[in-house]
């Protein structure tokens, strides 16, 4: 039947080896995570999923994510600006540095910034005596995750500034505009759905986010725990199911956040289309 | 008054440019704040760190950096990430290619959820990553009895590293792949096709050389994550330095023995590939960018051809 449709050869061979791997790779482990959840029935999933501890971890893992999600919008934003807008010596230099986060492994990452922040290093003794400590306390944990968030924001938007005409503002600067008026009424409202797709992609990957955070964090029951490290718990204690049942809210939680980012980027391309 | 005067008498050519600039940009004292402020920003959050790996090394002196890499078990992790990196990175390749070609080149049922399941890894923790292997193929896991009757060993062992490793770096190839051979479009390979190639030759001799760019950046992306993954590795490593770690597992190792000279030089070996992989990632996007507007100026040229002809027939 195949046959037929496409002329090309090779469709049973690369879609069948495609798919093969997919799943031993995919699939078969992510039924897996669904199966042991249900293994354990709603309510031991309901009890672990509402533990206190875990509850707790949410807090940080969804909630600083979000800080630091908007945190990477306003400077995501104005480094795509420079990049696409400016001329200035190190430009290029800096554009290939953006990625950075992507390719440096985190745990390297991690005990880069513990070494920076804490009390008696690099900026840490310099925040000290101001009563601020940033390692093993929440606001570390921020500045792990705008570390990790930051390209994404970039990479979004940068590739939109760049295709806007400058016709459009000329235009608008000839009818009397302020550069201010042009910035916020022409400008911005066509950058808006690619900003939010990139705060949404970096918000997602803040979430999940484990290697650059755990050693900045100190790990401290209730306090600075993250949901990943609850189900390297679940897993050190051989609670299969309990593991399994954090792993999938956090799997649920992630697909609705990469479902919002697509919806975003699919309005983003009918937005511009129409512009 | 003065605009009058404007009107009647034109401003010179350079005042014209100046005003031409300030419409369509921001003052010069904004400006100069706002790449101040992203110039601070990158020092803070990506600078720093990498001179803190830098000097943290070299904090012992050069000598005992290098002494460092005679350690038996910092050598040894560096065989295992570079064992792991040597079975995934291909096998992703592989299966990128096979992917890349079956959704550019056909059309079938359940392809969007094949490009949605190839992206899946992209954005789940990468803890979820070791953890479905564990639920597999841990003591406790659906097939873990079996392989304890036989006597295999995945998870705690090599292979759970390489496939907690496949997971995470399995989209990098494909992805990269995807939009390439989408824009290039497949009329090369038809003619290859009616002139007698074979599929094999055809990939060999047309795909790949047009998408080499597109696949160099895949695997050096693949490659770099694969070297560095930590969170999935370290939920089905046992973590026993010497036998089952990773470089990343061996730098938490040394840096919870407080053996911090000896963590920021394995560190420093893995920022090193770092800033690597980043430059040559430039250098495939440059050339990525060069052959993908070749490939859609080929087709916006095949496709002005054709117009004429039709007209005449």
């Amino acid at each position: 039947m195949s046959k037929k449709r496409h002329i090309l050869p090779g469709f049973n061979l690369s879609l069948g080896w495609s798919v093969t791997w997919l799943s031993m790779i995919v699939l078969l482990p992510l039924a897996a995570l669904i199966g042991k959840t249900a293994s354990g029935g709603w309510g031991h999933f309901w009890e672990t999923v509402t533990d206190p501890q875990v509850v707790a971890s949410y807090r940080i893992s969804f909630g600083i994510s979000l800080i630091a999600a908007l945190i990477n919008g306003v400077f995501g934003l104005m480094a795509a600006w420079i990049f696409a807008r400016y001329q200035f010596p190190g430009r290029r230099f800096m554009e290939a540095a953006t990625d950075l986060p992507f390719a440096l492994p985190t745990a390297v990452a991690g005990i880069a910034l513990t070494a920076l922040y804490s009390p008696n290093e690099w900026i840490g003794k310099w925040l000290e005596p101001l009563g601020i400590k940033i390692a093993f306390t929440p606001i570390g944990i921020l500045l792990a995750m705008i570390f990790i968030g930051f390209p994404f924001v970039v990479r979004s938007v940068q590739p939109v500034i760049s295709e806007l005409s400058v016709d459009v503002e000329e235009a608008a600067a000839c009818l009397g505009a302020t550069r201010w008026q042009t910035l916020k009424s022409v400008v911005f409202p066509t950058l808006v759905p690619s900003l939010l797709t990139g705060v949404i992609m970096a918000y997602g990957r803040a979430v999940g986010e484990y290697g650059s955070i755990v050693f900045i964090s100190g790990n401290i029951p209730f306090k600075t725990e993250i949901t990943p490290l609850m189900i390297v718990h679940k897993l050190e204690q051989y609670d299969y199911t309990g593991a399994a049942a954090i792993g999938f809210t956090m799997l649920v939680a992630s697909l609705l956040i990469v479902c919002a980012g697509n919806f975003l980027q699919s309005w983003g391309n009918r937005f511009r289309e129409r512009t | 008054m003065a605009s009058f005067i404007d009107l009647h008498h034109p401003p010179g050519s350079d005042r014209r440019a100046d005003r031409m600039v300030r419409s369509t940009s921001e003052p010069l004292w904004l400006r100069r704040l706002l790449i101040g402020i992203v110039l601070a920003f990158f020092v803070l959050f990506l600078a720093l760190p990498l001179i803190v790996i830098f000097q943290g090394a070299l904090e012992k002196g050069f000598g005992y950096f290098l002494h460092n890499f005679t350690d038996h078990d910092i050598l040894h992790s560096m065989l295992v990430t570079l064992i792991v990196a040597l079975i995934t990175v291909p096998a992703n390749a592989l299966f990128g290619i096979a992917a890349a070609w079956a959704i550019t080149r056909f059309r079938f049922r359940g392809r969007q959820l094949l490009l949605a399941l190839i992206d899946l890894p992209l954005w789940v923790s990468p803890v979820i990553g070791g953890l479905v292997y564990v639920l597999l193929y841990g003591r406790r896991g659906y097939f873990g009895p079996w392989l304890q009757a036989h006597d295999i060993r995945i998870i705690f062992a090599m292979p759970g590293i390489v496939l907690a490793t496949t997971f995470v770096t399995f989209p990098f190839v494909a992805r990269s792949l995807i939009p390439l051979m989408q824009a290039q479009g497949c009329e090369e390979e038809e003619a290859a096709l009616t002139l007698g190639a074979s599929g094999f030759e055809i990939l060999r001799r047309i795909t790949l050389p047009k998408i080499r760019w597109g696949f160099f950046y895949g695997l050096i992306l693949c490659n770099a994550r694969a070297m560095g993954e930590f969170g999935a590795v370290s939920v089905v490593s046992a973590k026993i330095s010497g036998k089952t770690n990773t470089m990343p597992l061996e730098i938490e190792r040394l840096y919870n023995d407080y053996l911090f000279a000896s963590a920021f030089t394995v560190a420093a070996a893995l920022s090193l590939l770092s800033l690597i992989t980043l430059l040559l990632k430039t250098i495939a996007e440059w050339q990525n960018t060069r052959q993908l507007e070749a490939g859609r100026r080929a087709l916006l040229e095949s496709s002005i051809d054709t117009i004429p002809s039709k007209a005449n027939a």
